[in-house]
């Protein structure tokens, strides 16, 4: 032995045994075609999953008073995405936090986004020749915060018994100003597809990105009322399911599995300490061969005897 | 030039480490020590194939672009071979993971093939999710829309956006293979370094 | 045969799955499978006998 004293769990004993014919040119090309064959298998009897992506146009058509609630939720700051905070917007108090750890807060604002501006106003903006609409827009443009706020607070208590005749929302209030106008014709401008468009080429014509689109779908009641439907929302541990009954990604069972117990299921910042708990987690399993007593538990499990045990009825 | 220049160069110093650790007999080795004599020891390999099928069909998918296998039967097939290929490519990690950890295979000088192993395992699941939120389906959508909260919540969603179609699908199939299969190259190599580890020595047990 | 002709899957799995709750544990069936495959692989990996013992004793 070596002068040192030999550590079971950190040294391994030189081997003096002997060697037998290997082929690993072969081993290798076995795997593989085994490998291509299972895959070939599975695709041909399974298949794969491709539930067709919604738009703002079957949304809107779908339910037209979630879409125009949850428009009216852009415009009065209620809606997820306008009270997101960083990395959208400047949100006092809201953010998620690792203890002292306030992450989200100290990135900031990356990735701008003005609920009610970019949703609502500068895609009603962007319609030709609406006169009334246009006339609205300015009214709703100059009013004070004030005014604009009372406007919302009558149109948000009448939304309740909000309806659609005809294909257009209606809504009992006389004190809303231009509102009625404004939610009416997104709405529209939504169940022609005009929406959908409008959200996409903020960046011109030319676009690979969907934050804006997907950040209004996601302030919806109809994207998670069809997820709960497929098990996907997260207290249905649907991180790791898959739409119909395919499996899913499997191994993010324990990354899951946290967002259903306390405190990470009932505390506002319960992503960040998920993340905080799996990032631990991850470094352990990284440092196992450094850590005693992690690394001595493949010598006290003992399994090492059931793969070596030829080895060990030889050597006897 | 004399021979002490021809020492000195990097070129030549690289070359001789190379042959001293990596030597053609240990690089594709045509024995193995005795004690190698277990079915656990083919998930190794096997994980290695799968993530050939996996880089393969994804290859096959680049050809006509991220919106072909919507519209195309062939390429929806092709897109279900890639699918089912990371389903055995993780599951064969898994059991490859246990096996080595049983065996406690970091023995021996061998840590940072545990620790090459365990990265590729956790930037492999990277490469899955940024597959999942590429997809460009209702799947892709719910799963974009969620996954930002976590990842908003460390502060990295700022710049690593789950919402931007573009950017995820480069990281997809640019950034995180190429680290999986660099890191899987290490991995490898460093195996074949090192050698398989040998077993524990019975009796051993009392050292610690 | 059907699959030469269309490259469909014979058994798609586009339907709603099933689900297990158990307490606060919910698992899809296909996921449930996929973990229990992996548990049994790891089993067998480790009790099936290895081919080739004859050879390796020769070799000692």
């Amino acid at each position: 032995m070596s002068k040192k004293s030999f550590r079971p769990d950190v040294d391994a004993p030189k081997w003096k045994g002997g060697y037998s014919p290997y082929d690993i040119i072969k081993e290798g090309t076995i795997a593989l075609v085994v490998i291509l064959v299972l895959t070939l298998i599975f695709a041909i009897v399974f298949g794969s999953p491709d539930e067709k992506a919604i738009t703002v146009r079957t949304w809107s058509n779908a339910d037209p008073i979630d879409f125009a609630t949850t428009a009216l939720s852009e415009l009065n700051g209620t809606s997820t995405s306008a009270a997101y905070g960083a990395p959208y917007n400047n949100v006092p108090g809201s953010g998620q936090a690792m203890g002292p750890l306030k992450l989200e807060q100290w990135v900031g604002v990356r990735i701008p986004i003005n609920a009610g501006k970019d949703f609502v106003i500068s895609p009603l903006k962007s319609l030709p020749d609406q006169p009334i609409l246009d006339q609205n827009l300015k009214t709703w443009s100059t009013a004070s915060t004030t005014t604009q706020n009372s406007w919302l607070s009558s149109y948000g208590k009448a939304a309740a018994k909000m309806k659609v005749v005809k294909g257009q929302i209606v809504v009992n209030t006389t004190s809303a100003g231009p509102l009625p106008v404004m939610i009416n014709d997104l709405t529209q401008m939504a169940r022609s597809g005009a929406l959908d468009q409008a959200l996409v080429t903020g960046h011109g014509f030319y676009t690979t990105d969907y934050t804006k689109p997907l950040l209004f779908l996601a302030d919806s009641g109809y994207l998670s009322n069809l997820a709960s439907n497929q098990h996907l929302t997260g207290d249905q541990w649907g991180m790791m399911n898959e739409t119909g009954s395919y499996p899913g990604q499997a191994w993010l069972w324990l990354y899951t599995f946290w967002y259903q117990i306390p405190p990470f299921n009932t505390s506002a910042s319960g992503d960040a300490l998920v993340f905080a708990t799996m990032g631990v987690l991850s470094l352990l399993l990284l440092f196992v061969p450094f850590i005693p007593g992690l690394r001595s538990i493949p010598r006290k499990l003992k399994i090492y005897r059931l793969i070596w045990r030829e080895h060990y009825q030889d050597s006897k | 030039m004399s021979t002490s220049e021809i020492d000195r160069q990097w070129t030549t110093r690289l070359r001789r480490r190379v042959e001293g650790k990596l030597p053609p007999e240990k690089l594709l080795p045509d024995t193995q020590p005795t004690y190698v004599s277990s079915w656990i020891y083919v998930f190794g390999i096997a994980t290695l194939s799968s993530l050939g099928v996996v880089i393969g069909t994804g290859c096959i998918l680049a050809l006509r672009g991220p919106q072909w296998w919507h519209g195309s039967a062939y390429g929806h097939f092709i897109n279900s071979m890639h699918l089912w290929s990371v389903e055995i490519f993780f599951f064969a990690m898994v059991v490859h993971l246990w096996g080595k950890f049983a065996m406690a295979a970091w023995r021996g000088g061998r840590a940072l093939t545990w620790m090459t192993g365990v990265v590729t395992f956790l930037v492999s699941i990277g490469a899955g999710f940024t597959g999942y939120v590429s997809q460009s389906n209702f799947d892709s959508q719910w799963i974009s829309t969620q996954a930002k909260d976590g990842i908003n919540a460390t502060g990295a969603g700022a710049y690593f956006n789950v919402l931007n179609l573009g950017q995820m699908l480069m990281w997809h199939i640019v950034l995180l293979p190429l680290g999986a299969i660099v890191l899987t190259g290490m991995h490898v190599l460093m195996v074949r370094i090192k050698g398989v580890v040998p077993p524990f020595e019975e009796g051993a047990e009392v050292a610690e | 045969m059907a699959f030469l002709l269309s490259f469909a899957a014979l058994i798609p799995l586009d339907n709603l799955g099933h689900y297990i709750q158990w307490h606060f544990i919910e698992i899809s069936i296909a996921n449930l499978i996929v973990m229990i495959l992996m548990v049994v692989t790891f089993i067998v990996a480790l009790v099936a006998p290895f081919p080739g013992r004859s050879r390796r004793k020769e070799n000692r």
